[in-house]
């Protein structure tokens, strides 16, 4: 168990630290610095003023040297738009993308095991036929997309749901819904496969052979064992959650960081894109840490390895 | 999801149930490999999949003239015919999906989109087939060393977000074509690398390749007879399903402003477009989007599709009578 | 009430097909045999003869589809088993009948614990509450040979060794006290010093609770030292039955014949062994007639022609061959 934690662990140091790196070069081997740092129409002295306080015109072994002591210290730059650290800003909008994704995975999975299993239960049933379908378009869907399309439909023309911004209840539908389609459509497929392989299994078989009823069969022996490729796959699902959060925040004007980041994409405000980047890198770096322990405690065969 | 897949039972349920007949199994498997039947004709089979089969050749067409055949019609501006909602011909055909602001055809527009939105995507994507097919070969084939730091360097791309990485890097570099289809295709790399290198892994495993070295054959000769034919199938079949993703993903990021630039078009841009005029003419922003859906839709169904058919044990699926399938419902 | 001398299971003309598309595979194309009670019946026969298919069909076991029960009867104490609903025979499933598979490691549960999975037939019925149930558990692991049975029941199945793995199995089955045991090759995927051990203790607990049990195996020497009757099996048919010591000492249909004469034997002198040539049927397109002929020595035009009547050859011994007297008359 140790042995297999260290070495998962190790593997996301690795690509964090990989990850810092190519930030740092790519930006430096691109071109000059400043231009991504300061507005396009920026003058010569105003660049050279900016390059020798930032030290870009010192040489890249130093620099690199100086921009890891910087991102230990949580330091990754000053927002030129809004005159404040980066950092700040960052930290100011996770929370919100959090409750957002949070209470969007919490609904989406539950949903998708529920459906999942259930089709998985009668295979080329009605409720099979549908949930499969469904969770296709689900997961083919354009998310900017539905998300106008829900806006024109329910906003514009109904007059039901708030167009965009944060607050009760009716704010959350839309942006919960979109951002759960395609997590919702690839788990339901996940799900479905998985409890198919744990109810055509031999341990199924010895539990309908003790004579354990249907149900417990069903949610207890098929769908505990089911459980363990979902979890797998939970780290790609989060990972792609963070994606279709850039799309929803925007469209639905929640002042979450995938919002942050894209109008400090448009207003080049590098800082910030660049603390966004690394700050979004050390939340998946934390939740795959989680996933695996998650992972742990499901299954016993990798706890005594 | 084809019907026949539908109908029948899963293929693990079978599988399992058949296990117990281990012997059995194994013949009836023989069985069923030993008739089949052309590719077309298991398609035709398929009515879903056979659709989008027909609408994804009908967008290759879109693709390959579309721009030299309606290229006029998307850009004559006719003020007359400014904004016509969807549904009528009274101003020609072309304007059955309605027209823009500037009274250009919404038709025609969709189909000159076409040829940039379905470019990038199989460039993309075939570029990363091609990567990361050779990345895979050779960390399947040297192993240690540079296979690992061939497989770090793929989990760093798999474990970070693919929009994020490509809002980044095209934020760097210029926006240009050539950079986001780069972006696109490294963000795929990693699926066709592992599927690459697991089948090196297996097959040197199994030895069979030792025997042919043994034989005399080349090491390129080896690739050509025992691992490729293996590889291509699965290959083809993550192929359709990437080209769905990064269809969607190059629309996303056109409809930010990070993708393609206008006065270009994409469908994801005439997305981001009329999404001004959406209380106005909603058809602006809903058509592309429905091209969209329905192309990677298209692209999920016949990959499903395609999977059924390489699939040995599954096959049956498709080429099970009608009947035989409704008595398994 | 089934009076006392009526068997405790009897398996009528037993008929399975699996249907995977075009395909019909015949599995069990007529199984007959029966078991008192406090007897052992052996099912013998090659892999895919249909033995391991009937086991499950018994305890109604066999997904449909693919599967699908197309003629025949079981009855079980005097139900009949196929006509019973399904959710009222699962409840007489471990109460009155428990089985043991092959494969221990896939058959049982790896994200449970061996105590809880051991106790889950207590709970299941509503006979006892979780602690108790635990309890009782523990005794079994320690009735059937587990060393510490209070530790180790709460460690998972991949922590035990094959023989430990197959013991669990075998605490589970018995754990309701069931009348009949359904054995499908308890001892085929383990070493042969611990198949001897396990095969000792089925038959100790088999004494101990005066239970029926079905064996299912392809090993002579094990139906030669543990079983009351045999019936063996080939193309999906029992070919040949009896008391084990008649059929084993004078044979009356061929394949057994031949069975007998595959098998090393230290009680006589033999020059060499007679493996069986050619293979075993294939199930999807079986031989028309009897569908031993392509292998049998005897075969004639009869044979290939049309399949072949049963004939009791002795009391309680019938043979399925139009040779079947010839045979046993050792002609």
């Amino acid at each position: 168990m140790l042995p297999y934690l260290t070495r998962r662990a190790v593997h996301s140091v690795v690509a964090l630290l990989g990850l810092v790196v190519a930030v740092f070069f790519l930006a430096r081997l691109t071109g000059d610095p400043t231009d991504l740092f300061l507005p396009l129409d920026a003058s010569r002295e105003e660049r050279a003023e900016f390059a020798h306080k930032h030290g870009y015109d010192r040489p890249a072994t130093e620099q690199f040297v100086h921009f890891v002591g910087d991102v230990m210290e949580g330091n990754l730059g000053f927002s030129l738009r809004k005159q404040r650290p980066a950092m700040e800003l960052v930290l100011e909008a996770y929370p919100t993308t959090l409750k957002l994704a949070a209470v969007t995975l919490l609904l989406g999975i539950s949903l998708a095991v529920a459906v999942g299993a259930l089709a998985a239960y009668r295979p080329g049933g009605l409720f099979d036929r549908v949930g499969s379908t469904g969770s296709l378009i689900g997961a083919s869907a354009p998310d900017f997309w539905v998300a106008i399309t829900a806006i024109l439909l329910f906003s514009v023309s109904l007059g039901w749901l708030p167009t965009s911004g944060t607050g009760g209840f009716l704010y959350w539908i839309m942006p919960v819904t979109v951002l759960a389609l395609r997590p919702f459509g690839l788990l339901v497929q996940v799900v479905r496969g998985a409890m198919l392989d744990a109810l055509a299994s031999a341990y199924v078989k010895t539990a309908r052979a003790k004579g354990v009823g249907e149900s417990s069969v069903i949610y207890v022996h098929a769908l505990r064992n089911a459980c363990l490729p979902v979890v797998t796959v939970a780290g790609d699902i989060a990972v792609g959650m963070v994606n279709g959060a850039v799309i929803v925040e925007t469209v639905f004007g929640w002042p979450g960081v995938g919002k942050l980041m894209i109008d400090a994409v448009i207003q080049r405000d590098f800082a910030v894109v660049q603390a966004s980047i690394m700050v979004t890198a050390a939340a998946i770096f934390l939740m795959n840490i989680l996933i695996d322990l998650l992972y742990v405690a499901l299954d016993p065969r990798i706890r005594h390895q | 999801m084809s019907a026949p897949a539908n109908n029948a039972t899963s293929a693990a349920t079978i599988a399992a149930a058949i296990a117990d007949t281990r012997a059995i199994a194994a013949q009836a498997e023989m069985v069923t490999v030993r008739k089949g039947l052309p590719w077309w004709r298991l398609l035709a089979r398929d009515p879903l999949a056979l659709c989008a089969a027909v609408w994804l050749v009908l967008m290759l067409l879109c693709m390959l003239a579309g721009p030299e055949w309606l290229g006029k019609a998307a850009t004559d501006i006719n003020l007359r015919a400014r904004n016509l909602p969807p549904g009528s011909t009274e101003k020609g055909w072309i304007m059955f999906l309605g027209s823009d602001a500037l009274g250009r055809s919404m038709l025609a527009r969709l189909v000159v989109a076409s040829r940039n939105t379905l470019t990038v995507a199989f460039t993309a994507v075939v570029v990363a087939m091609l990567l990361g097919g050779v990345l895979g070969l050779i960390a399947g084939y040297i192993g240690r060393g540079v296979g690992n730091l061939i497989m770090r360097l793929s989990d760093v791309v798999q474990s970070f977000p693919s929009l994020l990485l490509a809002v980044v890097v095209l934020y760097m570099l210029e926006p240009r074509v050539a950079n986001l289809i780069i972006v696109l295709a490294v963000t795929r790399i990693p699926s066709y690398l592992r599927v690459t290198r697991a089948q090196v892994l297996e097959i040197r495993e199994r030895g069979f390749v030792d025997a042919a070295r043994a034989m005399g054959g080349s090491s390129t000769h080896i690739l050509w007879r025992h691992v490729v034919p293996i590889v291509a199938p699965t290959l083809l079949t993550i192929l359709t399903v990437d080209f769905a993703i990064v269809m969607l993903a190059e629309s996303g990021l056109s409809f930010l402003g990070i993708g393609i630039q206008p006065p270009e078009i994409t469908w994801g841009l005439m997305v981001a477009q009329g999404r001004n005029y959406l209380t106005q003419a909603w058809w602006l922003a809903f058509f592309p989007g429905l091209a969209i859906m329905i192309t990677t839709l298209s692209a999920n169904l016949l990959s499903n599709w395609l999977r059924l058919v390489t699939d040995p044990v599954q096959r049956w699926r498709l080429e099970a009578p009608k009947t035989a399938v409704k008595t398994n419902a | 009430m089934p009076d006392a001398g009526a068997p405790l299971l009897e398996v009528n003309d037993l008929r399975v097909e699996f249907r995977s598309g075009r395909e019909i595979v015949r599995a069990v194309n007529g199984a007959t045999f029966s078991v008192r009670r406090g007897e052992t019946a052996a099912v013998l026969g090659e892999s895919g003869s249909g033995k391991s298919v009937t086991a499950a069909a018994i305890m109604r076991l066999l997904a449909s589809p693919p599967a699908h029960i197309t003629g025949g009867s079981i009855r079980f104490n005097g139900i009949d088993v196929l006509g019973t609903p399904m959710s009222e025979w699962r409840q007489r499933c471990g109460r009155e009948l428990g089985m043991v598979f092959q494969d221990a490691l896939a058959s049982l549960n790896p994200v449970f614990s061996v105590g809880w999975q051991v106790a889950e037939p207590f709970r299941a019925h509503g006979i006892l509450d979780t602690r108790a149930a635990l309890e009782r558990a523990e005794a079994l692991l320690g009735r059937v040979g587990i060393p510490e049975p209070h530790a180790r029941a709460r460690d998972y199945p991949h922590q035990f060794s094959g023989g430990m793995r197959q013991r669990v199995m075998i605490a589970m089955a018995i754990a309701l006290d069931p009348s009949l045991l359904i054995a499908d090759e308890p001892t085929t995927a383990l070493d042969v010093t611990v198949q001897a051990q396990i095969m000792d203790l089925l038959l100790d607990l088999q004494r101990e609770r005066h239970m029926a049990m079905v064996l299912i195996t392809h090993d002579l020497g094990v139906v030669a030292e543990v079983a009351d009757h045999v019936a063996v099996m080939y193309g999906g048919r029992v070919v040949e039955s009896g008391r084990v010591r008649d059929v084993l000492s004078r044979p009356a249909h061929p394949y057994t014949l031949a069975l007998l004469e595959s098998v090393p034997r230290a009680d006589l002198d033999q020059q060499q062994l007679n493996p069986i040539v050619g293979s075993p049927p294939d199930m999807a397109t079986l031989p028309v007639g009897c569908s031993f002929h392509p292998r049998c020595r005897r075969a004639s035009e009869q044979c290939r022609a049309s399949s072949p009547p049963g004939v009791e050859v002795a009391p309680g011994h019938h043979a399925e061959c139009f040779h079947a007297q010839a045979v046993f008359d050792g002609r």
